[in-house]
């Protein structure tokens, strides 16, 4: 048994007959091909399956692909406009905030959705925000700092300030 | 060092970067062939059980199954092997079991795969995976290294009596380190266990298997560190195919850390299946299956005890370890923990007389093999524990203690390498300089009377100093190969100009995180005077570079680097002869720098992409030179090279509840000379992470049934955006003499370094709390910690 969705997925309407169990993720990656979107653990754990969904960042393994219909996706692949990079897209970049690369879309999308809510966090706000995505290369050192580069490029328009210094020191108690 | 163009030494911006921040990189799971088969796996639930029977017979009428295959039909192929031989101290050599691509006797650890099923679809294999019925007898097990070696342990294997894989030592003779122990003023002992890790690259493993009857031909993508040497090892070692008709390929790789280091049962399973069904076949692992499959890390058993004399010099180190190596050898399993292990038990310091002996044991767990540093962590962990506890236990400041334990500096270029007891000869080093730099970042007198006052306000505050050598850039063949190894460990570095100017460079190593695009093409943009925009670097492609040891070991720019170091010499060479002729003047006259050929002395001057475009159109052209201006070559190091460093902890205990807070971390690191300052940064604070993760989070934990209790990222805890602080890097440069490009290597050290100073800073902050406890078993849980300061 099948059943009919249909959804805009990077601006494009995308209908499909899908079986109720197909989860969203595979329904991204398998049936669009659109696979930046990445499959990390078997338990909503890791956030490499990340997108936006009606504007908010979600897991898209923790989803049934039926349960988007009449949805509104964003993928990583949509992020870029007009082959205009995303701020937060060149922050990753700029602050060297990914190395193997393969957590990187996850990040990149829940930042999107933290500086959407809250467009000049603190380190322990985007520590906070980030702790449900899952990354084994950076010691998240440098995606801290690319989050902080893009709020402050998307904040200040074109004027990029970079926030702290490279090596801040934390007081100690 | 020199640069012609500032590409050298500079924090170039990663080419590589533009896919994967775009969801255009490509990883194996993402490629999809015509054709396509689906691989899902029949897997064995209990750690230790005869299989009785196994019916495929209802699963072989479901939809969309194409084949199922059991241990039975792959009884006839050789198992995946291990990749060097460790010898007993007897002279015997190792017990090398058998690992079948699938168990048709016995499972030997849960996860053990019993049989494949091949269909259409992902779901339709499954379902008929789940329909296969596997009849078992369970049989008792050991998870437990020590505990599987005594009389009548239950057996892995029924031919390896007391699961002893190797017994193996190395250093000077136990009676001499036994009297030096003896005469020692102060001995300072520590038994503890170095938990067993899961190394958890974020991309599962996978793997894509094609044999087209037609060609002949065999393609196999594969998420590996190394593709070459999983040809070599799937050719020549389990199915015996013929290797210039195999193509391996390792495209974008999420993540390695060395468990993707290894030659695993199902490359070489779903290969053969292919051949038998003549479609390509297709498995990702699950990430509960990554849990029981990659290869595990750690996992030592050790007592350690180390002599001082009265003022405070060390005068003997003495190590025992049981080391598990789970239930099969992996590729590297025996060498881990021996001549990676081992061989690092001198650290920083003049001891004289050292003796390590290690017991490698089989067991009924996931097989251990090299994570992130291997062998060289648990080494790291052992001297500084021993150090720091020292310290304490003779009221001698730690750092202190250091200093006065120190291998002076040396440059290996006017003052000699360092021998030491065990076997390696140190390149350079200036270790007391990389601890003075990291107790001035810290501000140490400072944090020590911090410390003070804490104390007095019921609070516990503790710093813990920690320094490392490791052996990197592995390795040369001949020591390699007379310690064991059954391959030469060199690179290839292959480097094409092409007549517009343009050059494609080739190499064996693998970039899965580590940003070689970018590195190795600001070395040969720099050495060739030319833009980055010109260079382009191929790699993961068995079709491409010719042949390859991948990469671990932090070997990619000591030993790969050098050898396309080796290629561009032998270009400029060639072009200085090209040059010349266009010239009219001798090649012996010709001097390159800047992209340009120049006739030394004068103006005259020719560039670099006009000798390449005279190479391949060389209509006015030295007579008996070849066209074409295109150098592949090997490189095999003369030694390895010994980065070196500090890191300093400092963390805060709570009373009440034990939990540690990670207030500061200072990784002080001298990887010789740096290429790319950014790209080590990233490599530091990543391992300084994953170290931090053995010390306060990870640990993987067998249940007396041999189930991996934690085996999903619900329950076993790895470091998270908001447990840890900013890392405070600093960098000193002594560099490798040995290697034209004078790099030592970065990949692994802030993994070594790392895990011993976060524990050396829990135990000084109890200390300073006057709870005198010697260690507490990692990972250092709240709970452990609160019950240790209940003594």
């Amino acid at each position: 048994m099948s059943m009919n969705i249909s959804l805009t997925v990077n601006g494009v309407v995308r209908s499909h007959n899908v079986e109720p169990r197909l989860l969203l993720v595979h329904y991204l990656r398998d049936i669009l091909r659109l696979t930046g979107t990445h499959v990390g653990c078997d338990t909503s754990s890791c956030g490499a399956c990340n997108i936006i969904l009606n504007g908010k960042a979600t897991k898209s393994c923790t989803l049934l692909a039926v349960q988007a219909d009449n949805g509104e996706i964003t993928t990583i692949e949509g992020l870029a406009k007009d082959g205009e990079l995303h701020p937060l897209q060149e922050a990753f970049k700029e602050c060297h905030g990914l190395q193997c690369g393969f957590c990187t879309p996850g990040m990149i999308l829940t930042s999107v959705d933290l500086l959407q809510k809250n467009p000049n966090p603190s380190e322990m706000e985007i520590r906070e925000a980030l702790e449900g995505n899952f990354c084994r290369c950076t010691g998240y050192h440098n995606i801290v700092k690319a989050v902080q580069y893009g709020a402050a490029k998307m904040s200040a328009g074109n004027e990029i300030k970079l926030p702290g210094s490279e090596n801040k020191k934390e007081a100690v108690v | 060092m020199s640069t012609t163009n500032g590409y050298i030494g500079k924090s170039v911006k990663r080419v590589e970067d533009k896919r994967f921040i775009t969801g255009h990189g490509q990883y194996v799971d993402d490629i999809i062939l015509p054709q396509q088969t689906y691989a899902i796996f029949v897997r064995s639930h209990y750690a230790h059980a005869k299989i009785l029977d196994v019916d495929t017979s209802i699963a072989r009428t479901m939809p969309g199954v194409i084949a199922i295959y059991t241990g039975a039909d792959v009884a006839h192929l050789n198992g995946v092997p291990c990749g060097w031989q460790v010898n007993f101290k007897n002279g015997d050599t190792m017990k090398e079991p058998k690992h079948p691509l699938l168990v048709a006797d016995k499972a030997r650890h849960v996860g053990d795969a019993i049989a494949v099923v091949i269909a259409e679809s992902i779901e339709e294999a499954t379902e008929a995976a789940q329909a296969v019925q596997v009849e078992y007898d369970e049989l008792p097990c050991m998870v437990n290294a020590y505990k599987a070696t005594q009389p009548g342990a239950p057996l892995v294997h029924d031919d390896v009596p007391n699961n002893i894989c190797f017994d193996w030592a190395l250093g000077n003779p136990i009676e001499e380190v036994n009297e030096a122990l003896a005469a020692s003023a102060h001995i300072t002992t520590l038994e503890f266990v170095n938990q067993r890790l899961v190394p958890n690259a974020i991309e599962p493993r996978s793997y894509n298997s094609s044999y087209n009857p037609y060609t002949e031909k065999y393609t196999l993508y594969t998420s590996s560190q190394n593709p070459h040497l999983i040809r070599l090892l799937m050719c020549a070692f389990v199915l015996g195919l013929p290797e210039h008709k195999v193509r391996v390929v390792s495209p974008d790789v999420g993540g390695g850390f060395g468990s993707k280091i290894f030659h695993y049962t199902e490359e070489a399973l779903l290969t053969w299946c292919s051949s038998k069904i003549g479609r390509p076949v297709k498995w990702t692992a699950e990430r509960s299956e990554s849990f029981v499959l990659d290869a595990h890390g750690r996992d030592h058993i050790t007592k350690a005890e180390m002599g001082f004399d009265a003022d405070g010099k060390i005068t003997a180190l003495r190590v025992k370890t049981f080391a598990n190596l789970g239930a099969y050898l992996s590729t590297f399993g025996s060498c881990t923990p021996t001549y990676l292990h081992g061989t690092l038990m001198q650290g920083l310091y003049t001891t004289p007389k050292i003796n390590v002996d290690v017991t490698g044991v089989f067991t009924h767990t996931t097989a251990v093999d090299a994570y992130r540093g291997a062998g060289r962590p648990e080494a790291t962990y052992i001297l500084e524990r021993l150090i720091s506890l020292a310290a304490l236990e003779m009221n001698i400041d730690p750092a202190d203690l250091r200093f006065k334990n120190f291998i002076p500096p040396f440059d290996g270029v006017d003052q000699p390498g360092y021998q030491t007891q065990v076997a390696l000869q140190y390149d350079s080093g200036n270790y007391e300089g990389v601890l003075k730099i990291g107790l001035e970042k810290l501000g140490y007198s400072d944090v020590r009377q911090k410390q003070k006052e804490a104390s007095k306000n019921g609070k516990l505050l503790g710093i813990g100093i920690s320094t490392y050598i490791e052996a990197c850039g592995i390795a040369p063949s001949a020591v390699v190969g007379s310690l064991g190894a059954r391959a030469g460990l060199y690179e290839l570095g292959h480097v094409r100009v092409q007549p517009t100017g343009k050059v494609s460079v080739f190499t064996g190593a693998h970039s899965h995180g580590q940003g070689h695009e970018t590195t190795f093409a600001q070395v040969v943009a720099d050495k060739l005077g030319i833009s980055m925009d010109d260079v382009q670097l191929e790699h993961g492609d068995s079709d491409t570079a010719a042949f390859g040891m991948g990469t671990y070991g932090s070997r990619s720019l000591a030993v790969g680097g050098t050898a396309i170091m080796k290629s561009i010499d032998k270009i400029v060479e060639k072009g200085k002869k090209i040059a010349a002729h266009t010239l009219e003047a001798s090649a012996d006259d010709i001097d390159f720098a800047s992209g340009k050929f120049t006739v030394r002395g004068t103006d005259k001057s020719v560039s670099f992409g006009d000798v390449a475009l005279t190479a391949y159109v060389p209509h006015v052209y030295p007579k008996d030179l070849e066209p074409g201006l295109d150098f592949s070559s090997f490189y095999d190091p003369a030694n390895f090279t010994y980065p070196f460093g500090c890191h300093i902890a400092v963390v805060e205990v709570d009373k009440e509840t034990g939990k540690v807070s990670l207030k500061r971390f200072i990784s002080v690191d001298d990887v010789g000379n740096i290429i790319n300052p950014m790209i080590v940064d990233g490599q530091i604070h990543g391992g300084v992470v994953q170290g931090i993760g053995q010390a306060l989070y990870e640990g993987a934990e067998y249940d007396e049934h041999g189930q991996l209790t934690n085996a999903s990222y619900m329950n076993y805890c790895m470091p998270r955006a908001d447990d840890v602080p900013m890392i405070e890097t600093a960098t000193q440069i002594t560099p490798c003499p040995h290697n034209p490009l004078g790099v030592k290597g970065a990949g692994e050290a802030g993994t070594i370094g790392s895990t011993p100073a976060v524990v050396n800073a829990v135990i000084d902050a109890l200390w300073s709390g006057g709870h005198k406890v010697k260690d507490i078993r990692m990972p250092l849980t709240s709970e452990r910690v609160w019950t240790a300061m209940q003594l």
